[in-house]
């Protein structure tokens, strides 16, 4: 497994809009059929990012390859193995869902077997009964859809899928993410998928990057990542015990005695360095306490979702 | 490879274009009082074919004007460009909007191809437009009048179909370059229909005003003073496209015109009236239809220059 093949490389890449850096010295690499998740709230600089990738715009500094080809010099041959669907992807409202995809499939130079490919896409993106009526009649979900099957059209081994689950309901998001995983794991194609739906969209990848305000803060599969953005951080444990009486409290401290304690109406809440939960559930165990809740935060999804993703949409709102 | 996705958009565009009912509404104007004016003027001319022995006359149904109605040439002067900007002003934002250009750029096809797909296709819609014009125009003529045209004329007729093609054609550039420029296409609507307004209307206005504030000629009038003030004049004016191409399809509809600009009687001492062949005509007009050409293409420079690397973010 280590000599995976880098298939998107970035090194130093970095686009500036005037006064404003989107994207800063992002160095990322992508491997051969793995699904990599660029992570990261609005603004982060995600789409700006996958511009870049397809060369839609150019960086400022740096590069960007894919399969060892310049995204900028060698734009037109990048493009015949890279699917792309943009954010708020737009079709011609006036020609039928399978017109749309034939005339993608020609500009890419398919002929023959053009008509068997849509109907096969059709039926994989579960459209095949509304292929030709309008696109214009779509409902915003199943024009997601139709755009997977765009993408898919040109055969492409590397896809990237901006905000694939935009405007999606949970059960729509769902659909879209089991098409994804169908793509990567029996297509076996490289998928970049960017997102700002990080629970929902850590699933399926294998790993993902933490991307905010331009710098990518951590990258690696989703398990690792809460100890790599927090090492410094403190641990909170929150538990519920009864009875609570001050004999608990310098029990717990008899731990460890660098804890902070804190306690509300039903709840204690402990901040610690470490990971003090074995010897806790053993010292009140042997005190004959009741332990009613446990649970650990600070070093985990959930963390880098609040830290990082509800505190941006905080400042909107 | 280039050629096949050059040829995939273009018959994109062209069923776009004649299936839209924006350009049928444009059409069915142009078409309309085109032909009234055709109409009106064979009217007038076959009561005049009886009573004088006239050479060209299947060339004055273009260039007559009816008892009300302007001429067909006047027509197409004015509202050509109007067809021209209806084909274009909306053919990269409208893209944009829809969210369908980024889609399109995402494929294996150089940025260039889109704009003259798009082009191209313009340009043969107006090609079909006035190529079937001429054809009906000239049956009615034939059976309004009752003369066939000589082959001079038919000549004469041709280049005028191909310079009002290239006429349209630069309005099409103008308003395709707008498309570019600006976001919204209500917005380049407009700017399109300013244009053209500035162009074809006041500019006629400001080019008098100009001319009498650089050569005031109402005090003195020396024939130097008067004829600096005209000149001045004409140049301003053949800034505007609608100018250049009233100038050169009058000389070709019409063979008496024999230079364009101005003369003095000096000048005029020892010429003998008589009309110009085909070739000569063609001559007088050729530097009208180079600058019609090198306007297109300076609109396709700057379109190029900015939409090569232009951020498509939708
Ligand atoms: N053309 C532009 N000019 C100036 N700033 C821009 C431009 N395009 C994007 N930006 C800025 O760059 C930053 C990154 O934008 P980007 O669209 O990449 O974010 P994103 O991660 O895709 O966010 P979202 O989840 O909202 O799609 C934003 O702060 C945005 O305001
Ligand atoms: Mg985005």
């Amino acid at each position: 497994m280590d000599d995976k093949r880098v298939v998107i490389k970035t090194q130093g890449l970095t686009k500036k809009y005037k006064d404003l850096i989107a994207v800063n010295n992002l160095d990322l690499e992508i491997y051969e059929g793995e699904i990599f998740g660029l992570l990261g709230p609005n603004g982060a600089g995600k789409t700006t990012t996958i511009l870049m990738l397809l060369g839609l715009t150019e960086p400022t500094g740096g590069f960007a390859q894919i399969n060892g080809l310049d995204t900028i010099k060698e734009t037109i041959r990048v493009k015949e193995t890279v699917g792309y669907l943009p954010d708020h992807v737009g079709f011609y409202d006036d020609m039928t869902g399978r017109e749309n995809l034939r005339f993608i499939g020609r500009l890419n130079g398919l002929e023959k077997n053009i008509e068997d490919r849509i109907d096969n896409l059709l039926e994989r993106v579960k459209l095949t009964n509304v292929g030709d009526k309008k696109v214009g009649t779509y409902s915003r979900g199943m024009k997601q859809r139709l755009g997977i099957a765009d993408t898919l059209m040109k055969d492409p081994k590397v896809i990237i899928l901006d905000e694939p689950t935009l405007g999606l309901d949970p059960e729509g998001i769902n659909d879209m993410l089991g098409l994804i995983v169908e793509l990567a794991r029996k297509d076996k194609r490289t998928v970049l998928i960017s997102s700002h739906l990080l629970h929902q969209v850590q699933k399926i990848c294998d790993r993902v990057g933490i991307f905010v305000g331009g710098e990518l803060l951590a990258i690696g599969p989703i398990d690792t990542l809460g100890e790599k953005v927090f090492k410094d951080h403190d641990l909170t444990l929150e538990l519920s015990v009864s009875p609570v009486d001050d004999k608990l409290i310098s029990l717990i401290r008899s731990i460890n005695d660098d804890v902070k304690i804190r306690t509300d109406e039903s709840k204690i809440f402990v901040d610690s360095k470490e990971d003090i939960r074995k010897e806790l559930t053993k010292v009140l165990c042997d005190n004959d306490y009741k332990l009613l809740f446990l649970k650990q935060s600070g070093r985990d999804l959930d963390d880098i979702y609040s830290q990082y993703f509800c505190a941006k949409e905080g400042v909107k709102k | 490879m280039k050629s096949k996705c050059l040829w995939v958009l273009y018959k994109k565009e062209m069923a776009d274009h004649l299936k839209s009912r924006r350009f049928f509404i444009i059409l069915m104007l142009v078409v309309i009082t085109g032909f009234s004016a055709i109409y009106a003027a064979a009217y007038g001319i076959s009561s005049a074919v009886e009573q004088e022995n006239n050479s060209f006359v299947f060339l004055r149904l273009f260039t007559t004007s009816g008892s009300s109605i302007p001429s067909f040439v006047a027509f197409i002067s004015f509202l050509g460009p109007l067809v021209g900007l209806s084909l274009g002003f909306d053919s990269i934002n409208g893209e944009v909007n829809r969210g369908s250009l980024s889609r399109l750029l995402a494929q294996p096809i150089p940025r260039d191809t889109v704009i003259n797909g798009k082009f191209l296709a313009g340009v043969s819609v107006i090609t079909l437009m006035m190529l079937s014009m001429g054809l009906a125009i000239g049956g009615l003529g034939i059976i309004m009048i009752g003369i066939p045209p000589t082959s001079d004329e038919i000549l004469r007729i041709l280049a005028f179909l191909i310079f009002s093609i290239f006429y349209i054609s630069l309005w099409l550039a103008i308003s395709q370059l707008f498309s570019l420029l600006l976001r919204q296409t209500a917005t380049s609507a407009l700017a399109c229909i300013a244009v053209w307004l500035f162009l074809s209307v006041f500019i006629g206005l400001l080019s008098g005003v100009i001319a009498d504030v650089l050569y005031p000629a109402d005090k003195v009038e020396t024939v130097e003073a008067v004829l600096r003030n005209s000149k001045t004049e004409l140049m301003i004016n053949r800034i505007s496209p609608s100018t250049v191409y009233n100038e050169a399809v009058i000389t070709m509809l019409n063979p008496g015109v024999r230079t364009l600009g101005f003369i003095t009687q000096d000048q005029l001492v020892g010429a003998i009236p008589g009309t110009l062949p085909f070739f000569q005509s063609l001559l007088l007009t050729w530097p009208h239809l180079v600058s019609l050409i090198a306007a297109t293409m300076i609109c396709f420079a700057v379109s190029y220059v900015y939409f090569m690397k232009q951020e498509v973010r939708m």
